[in-house]
């Protein structure tokens, strides 16, 4: 057995007890996975066990629940939605938050100082308690001609478009995208930068041909978390898109889940797996760039 | 350095007005790249935070409608005051948020960091990923999982494999043990934030210290106590006050579960469903608003305080070009 992480003193036989009660612990979670995925391909399901219409077990495998990919018209209305939702987002606080960072991080101007305290504020502070007054907020800005709700594919920017929802959104993640490239920001070296600047190159220039190559991987950690995050989100277009099953996937499927006849969570799960699709493969292949972000700082949902 | 000592003296030789000019022209520089930023957070931090604050002194409602409405001051918050439910909403919200926290956020958090890194390396990064699945998964699939575990035989999976089997009494237990299944929805997402930090803290530890600790005889429990834990206590600090106040505003998960039925009503949930989300379509903007402001002055008062305690210092370091 090789060792810990820590060279611990441990006996074998202790360690095997740590890991049977980290097991037992991380229970509940691997049974959850495993039964969206028994469930998705099972008429129903008794516990973690596919049965038929009778009830007879290790039965009725289907894949009858995934036909909602073609007889429901909504589902692709609100897949589109949201993967222009989770790139907006992703695309806005990425550029937003790289040019603010830089700022912050190279140039002097006044108000410098506070900007990174108010960050850092923001940042801490629990944004969801706006979302009343960010409701007037978006009534306001649905009133301006053409932007407010005249927009192809977004709709718009204010209340009950995509555009408002991905706006609000935008602007909730950015402490976080601010504090974290101000940080990727520091890190470099700044000779070539400045020998550059006083060969007379503008801001602008440095700061797109220099210094984002420079912070790729920091560019992939944030915009792989903040896709997950719009790709996920609930509340925010619950909240300000009044028709649920037209909205995101993940209002969607919480129409289906609160319909007053019987749920077919069989059938849900397959939407539900089919919305978490992505975010797995997302998480098996970048888990060491989505770590560097979450111990850089992450948003203590719940 | 010389060089560099030389810029000074030449910049600051020229007359004041050429002096001037640059610095507006750095801070121009400066106000393209922070606009839209500064933008954002004015429309979507700034205003709503005095929105909220003026919409609590009125008595906006769906029955004033947005033309009709007239200030009444604090009369919303004496109503908060003499509110039926205020008592048990507030005792629901400091339960929720102890129960969830000790468990889970700083208990289970410590405990998996604890046990992940003194087991074999990879099998601790397996665990720790599997705990940060459920922070990754879309919240309505997540909280749809639990509600299968809890449903009724022969569909729900405790009923089904652990109180059918042994000869027990089967039932929906949702509406029955309310609160544990929201403290589990609840803990198993934000046990992953801790777990995060406390293990990052636990293997930052001087090497030395805790093989001088070993060499000395500790058993490793008497280490985990006696050196690890005190190593440790300003991350534990950080996630404690941190946590407390996520817990404290978030609703999403509850929203998802109970929608606040069952007797699980959270102060967060109340201002939200009262402002924004109820059956009846009568929303109280004044009043859920006056319930927010509450949560948002707690707030900002905690987020000053992390600001002057944690990582301040480090965050102001200098631009590292100032002028040229």
């Amino acid at each position: 057995m090789d060792e810990g992480a820590l060279r611990t003193g441990l006996r074998p036989r202790q360690m095997y007890f740590l890991m049977f009660l980290m097991t037992l612990l991380t229970l509940p979670i691997v049974v959850g996975y495993l039964w969206i995925f028994i469930s998705t391909f099972s008429r129903r399901t008794h516990g973690l066990i596919p049965v038929d219409i009778e009830g007879r077990p290790f039965r009725g495998l289907t894949l009858e629940n995934w036909s909602f990919l073609w007889q429901d018209p909504n589902i692709w209305k609100v897949t589109l939605n949201s993967l222009i939702l989770a790139l907006g987002l992703t695309v806005g606080v990425v550029l937003i938050s790289a040019m603010a960072g830089y700022a912050l991080s190279r140039i002097r101007f006044p108000g410098r100082k506070g900007f990174l305290a108010l960050t850092l504020i923001l940042h801490a502070f629990p944004s969801v308690t706006l979302l009343i007054s960010i409701y007037f907020v978006l009534r306001w800005l649905a009133r301006i001609p053409v932007v407010g709700r005249g927009l192809p594919l977004i709709g718009g920017i204010g209340y009950n478009t995509l555009g408002g929802v991905i706006l609000v959104m935008v602007s909730l993640q950015l402490p976080l995208g601010i504090w974290l490239m101000k940080g990727f920001f520091d890190q470099i070296p700044w000779d070539v930068e400045r020998a550059a600047l006083i060969d007379g190159a503008s801001r602008f220039l440095v700061w797109r041909k220099i210094l984002l190559p420079q912070i790729k991987p920091g560019i992939a950690a944030l915009s792989i978390f903040t896709f997950i995050a719009g790709w996920n989100e609930f509340l925010i277009p619950y909240t300000y898109m009044t028709q649920q099953e037209k909205s995101t996937i993940a209002t969607y499927i919480n129409s289906l889940l609160s319909e007053t006849a019987p749920v077919n969570y069989s059938q849900v799960a397959a939407v539900g797996l089919f919305q978490l699709l992505p975010v797995l493969l997302f998480f098996v292949f970048t888990q060491e760039y989505l770590l560097s972000i979450f111990s850089g700082g992450m948003k203590g949902g719940a | 350095m010389a060089v560099i000592e030389a810029e000074r003296v030449a910049v600051e030789a020229r007359p004041w007005w050429r002096r001037a000019w640059e610095n507006l022209r750095s801070a121009s520089g400066a106000l393209l790249f922070m606009s839209p930023a500064t933008l954002l957070v004015v429309v979507f931090f700034f205003i709503p935070v005095v929105l909220i604050i003026g919409i609590s002194m009125t008595n906006m409602s769906t029955a004033t409608g947005f033309q009709n409405w007239k200030w009444v001051y604090l009369e919303n918050y004496r109503r908060i005051l003499k509110h039926p439910n205020t008592l048990q909403v507030l005792r629901n919200t400091l339960m929720y948020v102890a129960l969830t926290l000790a468990f889970f956020n700083v208990g289970m958090a410590l405990v998996i960091a604890l046990i992940t890194t003194h087991i074999p390396r990879r099998a601790g990064l397996l665990y720790r990923a599997l705990w940060l699945l459920p922070r990754l998964t879309p919240s309505v699939v997540y909280v749809m999982m639990w509600k299968y575990m809890a449903a009724d035989a022969p569909y729900g999976i405790i009923n089904r494999h652990i109180l059918q089997p042994l000869g027990l009494a089967t039932t929906n237990l949702l509406p029955i043990y309310p609160w544990v299944f929201v403290i589990l929805v609840n803990g198993f997402i934000g046990a992953s934030f801790g777990m995060v930090i406390f293990t990052s803290a636990i293997e930052s530890i001087p090497r030395e210290y805790l093989m001088a600790a070993l060499v000395d005889g500790c058993t490793p429990w008497q280490r985990i106590r006696h050196v690890i834990l005190p190593l440790i206590r300003w991350p534990l600090l950080f996630v404690t006050t941190y946590q407390t106040l996520s817990l404290l505003t978030s609703f999403e998960q509850i929203l998802l579960l109970t929608e606040g039925q069952f007797g699980t009503m959270v102060w967060s949930l109340w201002a939200y469903e009262r402002a924004l989300s109820n059956y009846w379509g009568n929303f109280q903007w004044g009043f859920g608003a006056a319930l927010a402001t509450v949560l948002v002055l707690i707030g900002i008062v905690m987020a000053v305080v992390y600001m002057r305690y944690f990582q301040f210092e480090a965050l102001i370091q200098e631009p590292k070009i100032e002028t040229l």
